[in-house]
């Protein structure tokens, strides 16, 4: 892997539902190694900026990469591991036969036993799908997501539906793919999931960025917030925030 | 490495579908239901069309069949996968989109063979069906492969439908033009009003070209071909709408 290598990129994005603009000319970058979190509220455009980056949506300006390549493209897709906000997986697939599948879309898998140990599904992989608990689920869409061994990881809102302990357990296997050298971008509209994973913040609010460094430095803008990242002071910068940028476009 | 994914695809829908009974057994159930009731108890060796009847319905309810495998199990599964998001997880992943649609194709192809040759099989046995094999091999080939043009269809209402409505619509265009096509009844006792709506239905021509493999059937087998392949052309057109429109629609 080149050093320079960019892992996942939004170049100049804008994206239009109708009369409704998701993005506004939005620039994010990936890099080598690092977690971003996208934060923001529900409708910042969190989640049409990832279907782009993954290609499911095509931008109307702009472009997006993977590692230089464009994501409509399958192939382009490879090096890259997505976890995406859905409902329906089908549920008559064993766990494993749902891993297994899906690391045959990609050239070099993990082993079955390594994905589901990384993914904390041992023990589980003959149980139906449609048979697990909500963690559990969210736990083989992390698998689905590793299982191709990817050196990028993209999670849409990883951890909203799941309880404490579950959202721990996966926190802990995000930060043990982190720490064998991946990159991962996630959204999140939990502040605190923000601060607990990610190197890097980029506020994210109607399709605009508001505001972008590392955790401190947000709150540090936001202005005299306390020394430590509790969920609760996160939470008053980043409405802070959110309220400075609509004062600011009321004003314009 | 497609064929090895479009291998993998087909054995995951295979195990998904006989997984789930209340796609199997109807599938399977009630082309022999019509077929025992219609061909075999109601006299199978009066004759019709230069044949028996339980030749003839060989033809017609294996047509009957085939149709039912392309549009509940092409059809109302991809509507299902569709609504409930499971598409874009595969779109998100490195998987060459056509898998997965050959995948679901051969799916039903195997599901047609197993109808077909289980309608075979009882009209034999109860029927007096008596085909020589080159024959019988004829009427098999056709019907299976028939399957296609419906899985093109099956593929249209899937990517319009949503979910829930999918598998009434499914019914409401199956059942009717069926009906109509002389696929339950032989056209030649149909009124002749309905008879002249047959043609433009596609069923009418898949059910002739059936019969036209036992020396029957109205037609020449090279206009019922091009009018199935343009009934392809139109489901996957349709298709190719439908899905182009979902990308259009707004994420949370």
């Amino acid at each position: 892997m080149h050093a320079t290598e960019i892992p996942a990129r939004l170049a100049r994005v804008t994206k239009r539902y109708g009369a409704i603009t998701a993005l506004h000319d939005l620039d994010v970058e990936l890099r080598v190694g690092e977690t971003l979190a996208l934060l923001g509220p529900n409708g910042a455009g969190k989640t049409t900026a990832i279907r782009t980056l993954l290609g499911i949506v095509a931008p109307d300006a702009g472009f997006a990469t993977l590692f230089g390549r464009d994501p409509r493209v399958a192939k382009n897709r490879a090096r890259v591991g997505a976890m995406l906000q859905v409902a329906g997986v089908p549920a008559t697939l064993t766990v494993a036969e749902h891993v297994r599948l899906f690391a045959t879309y990609y050239p070099h898998p993990l082993p079955l036993a390594e994905t589901l140990e990384i993914a904390g599904l041992r023990g589980l992989e003959k149980r139906l799908y449609g048979e697990l608990s909500g963690g559990q689920k969210q736990r083989v869409a992390f698998a689905l997501a590793i299982c191709g061994d990817p050196d990028a990881l993209v999670l849409d809102e990883p951890t909203s539906a799941l309880d404490v302990e579950a959202r721990l357990a996966l926190w802990a296997q995000i930060r043990a793919y982190v720490a064998r050298g991946r990159s991962v971008l996630l959204t999140t509209h939990d502040l605190a999931e923000a601060d607990a994973l990610a190197d890097r913040v980029v506020v994210l609010l109607g399709g605009r960025i508001v505001a972008e460094g590392t955790a401190t430095e947000i709150k540090a803008r936001a202005g005299g917030m306390p020394r430590f990242a509790g969920a609760t002071e996160f939470e008053e910068a980043f409405l802070s925030l959110t309220r400075t940028a609509t004062s600011e476009e009321s004003m314009v | 490495m497609i064929a090895r994914i479009t291998a993998a695809e087909t054995l995951a829908e295979l195990t998904k579908v006989c997984r789930l009974p209340a796609y199997a057994i109807p599938t399977l159930a009630f082309p022999l239901g019509f077929y025992v009731f219609f061909a075999i108890a109601m006299g199978p060796s009066r004759g019709i069309d230069g044949t028996t009847v339980a030749t003839y319905m060989l033809a017609t309810y294996g047509a009957f069949g085939v149709v039912g495998c392309a549009l509940f199990g092409f059809g109302v599964s991809f509507a299902i996968e569709r609504g409930q998001g499971w598409l874009l997880v595969k779109r998100a992943s490195p998987m060459p989109p056509l898998a997965s649609i050959v995948a679901k194709m051969l799916t039903s192809l195997t599901f047609a063979a197993a109808v077909v040759l289980l309608l075979s099989v009882v009209g034999a046995a109860f029927g007096g069906v008596r085909l020589a094999p080159a024959t019988w091999l004829e009427l098999f080939t056709v019907l299976v492969l028939g399957a296609i043009p419906f899985c093109a269809l099956g593929l249209a209402i899937g990517s319009l439908a949503g979910p829930n409505s999918a598998p009434a619509i499914v019914n409401l265009v199956y059942l009717p033009m069926s009906f109509l096509s002389g696929l339950w009844i032989p056209i030649e006792g149909l009124p002749p009003a309905i008879a002249r709506i047959a043609p433009f239905l596609p069923t009418y021509h898949f059910g002739q070209l059936a019969l036209g493999t036992l020396g029957g059937g109205h037609g020449s087998a090279a206009f019922h071909v091009l009018v199935l392949a343009l009934w392809a052309l139109g489901g996957v057109a349709a298709a190719a709408y439908g899905l182009r429109r979902d990308e259009g629609r707004t994420y949370g």
